[in-house]
């Protein structure tokens, strides 16, 4: 069986669209890179500020100068672009990133994110991703439906927001969900998974279409 | 520009001074003077830096050798020493949305009174900040950040000053440098002028005080 994270990198994938710009955050979103479909290339950026990221180096390969914004050592590929923390953010805010994949602590009924920190326990900071949310043109969440058994997906977030700007679409372990003014809406379910199940395992209403297909994966 | 040895930082950052430190999660950090200002138990310094890096990395080590008095940084996620000094409020932690430090960064250098952005807007960075609104947009002002001394680290420099970086390891260094009353560069190496070409140099040495060599070629 497919480990959950696969499963959700490999989901996500498949919104990606030829020549997009995309910045991938750190978690399952990394991930996202090793199932980009056939006949599809991306660019990806990285915050600390390159366009043009390859992969992992070999052991011994590494070039300290060159890492990314999770600090591990990267590559660049031909025609990669280096450029200052200024610019880099300039991209994302000024609407230049297609597409973002950030990690969720929590998405609620309206589309609002919590991803930053969770208030006398971890406060890791925001780094890039109220920016990222802020001014990238599409936002997709990549996380696991629940956490110790309680959903991510809830009414209305009690961590602190990451922006005010809705996301466009949730993919987890278990479905597909996309965030509209009419609330969310479950667009497909995993694998194995009944809708009935997506239903008992999320704490926020959900819209059911008439039909909800399985994913379709990479 | 003058050239000195990384020793003589030691002489130059007093205490408790505002210090930017370039670097991103330790790539790009000018490790020769932190370590420095760590073996010559400096302290109280009010940090500015994109992130606390790690205990062992950049500026981290100068967080666990406890030099710091306040951190400002938009991620301190990977450094669970500042973590802690935070909680035990030994130290005070301001987060700030990494495009929004920059900005607050290069407005403090380029003669700009603040920054407008859309980053913050609605969540708990709005705090009591002054919201704009343009065009119907609401926006936040960030108000310029500057600091005493700016700590960056270059690839090479040449003896005007002119600088060069390398790959990621640039981030905020070019920014920080026009930030500060005092500009520290660490380089791998200096070269005679004329050898970086005008169109190769990405930071001019009119921002520069000081370069010391340090660090691996």
């Amino acid at each position: 069986m497919m480990k959950p994270k696969e499963l959700i990198a490999r989901r996500i994938a498949l919104e990606l669209k030829n020549g997009e710009l995309v910045n991938l955050g750190i978690g399952i979103p990394t991930l996202v890179a090793n199932y980009i479909p056939n006949g599809v290339q991306v660019f990806f950026q990285s915050e600390n500020g390159i366009i043009g990221m390859g992969p992992l180096p070999k052991a011994g390969m590494e070039n300290p100068d060159l890492t990314n914004a999770s600090g591990l050592y990267v590559t660049s590929l031909p025609g990669a672009a280096i450029f200052d923390s200024a610019i880099s953010f300039g991209i994302i805010r000024g609407g230049h990133l297609d597409v973002t994949v950030l990690g969720g602590l929590q998405v609620d009924e309206h589309g609002l994110l919590a991803n930053w920190m969770i208030p006398g326990k971890k406060v890791p900071g925001m780094g890039g991703a109220m920016d990222l949310v802020t001014g990238a043109k599409k936002v997709m969440v990549a996380m696991t439906h629940t956490a110790k058994g309680r959903s991510k997906i809830v009414k209305k977030c009690n961590l602190p927001l990451t922006s005010i700007r809705s996301v466009d679409l949730i993919v987890t372990d278990l479905a597909v969900i996309k965030p509209t003014k009419e609330g969310l809406i479950l667009k497909e379910i995993a694998p194995g998974i009944s809708v009935e199940y997506v239903i008992q395992q999320t704490d926020a209403h959900l819209i059911i279409p008439e039909k909800v297909p399985e994913m379709s994966l990479n | 520009m003058k050239i000195i040895q990384a020793i003589e930082v030691v002489d130059l950052i007093g205490d408790g001074s505002t210090i930017m430190i370039g670097g991103f999660l330790g790539c790009g950090s000018p490790d020769g003077i932190i370590d420095e200002l760590i073996s010559n138990r400096k302290k109280a310094f009010t940090i500015i830096t994109n992130d606390t890096a790690f205990p062992d990395k950049g500026v981290g080590k100068l967080i666990v050798a406890r030099g710091a008095k306040k951190v400002i940084a938009s991620h301190i996620g990977t450094n669970p020493e500042t973590q802690r000094q935070m909680i035990e409020k030994e130290i005070e932690v301001e987060l700030v949305p990494q495009g929004t430090l920059v900005e607050k960064i290069r407005a403090g250098g380029i003669g700009l009174g603040g920054i407008l952005t859309p980053t913050g807007v609605g969540t708990t960075v709005e705090n009591a900040k002054q919201k704009i609104t343009v065009d119907g947009k609401d926006y936040l002002l960030e108000l310029p950040l500057r600091a005493d001394f700016a700590l960056i680290k270059a690839k090479r420099a040449d003896y005007y000053g002119n600088l060069q970086f390398a790959l990621t390891a640039r981030n905020f260094n070019p920014i920080m440098a026009l930030a500060a009353d005092k500009v520290i560069v660490e380089v791998e190496e200096i070269v005679p002028v004329g050898s970086i070409s005008p169109d190769d140099v990405h930071l001019s040495g009119v921002f520069v005080d000081y370069v010391i060599v340090g660090g691996r070629k």
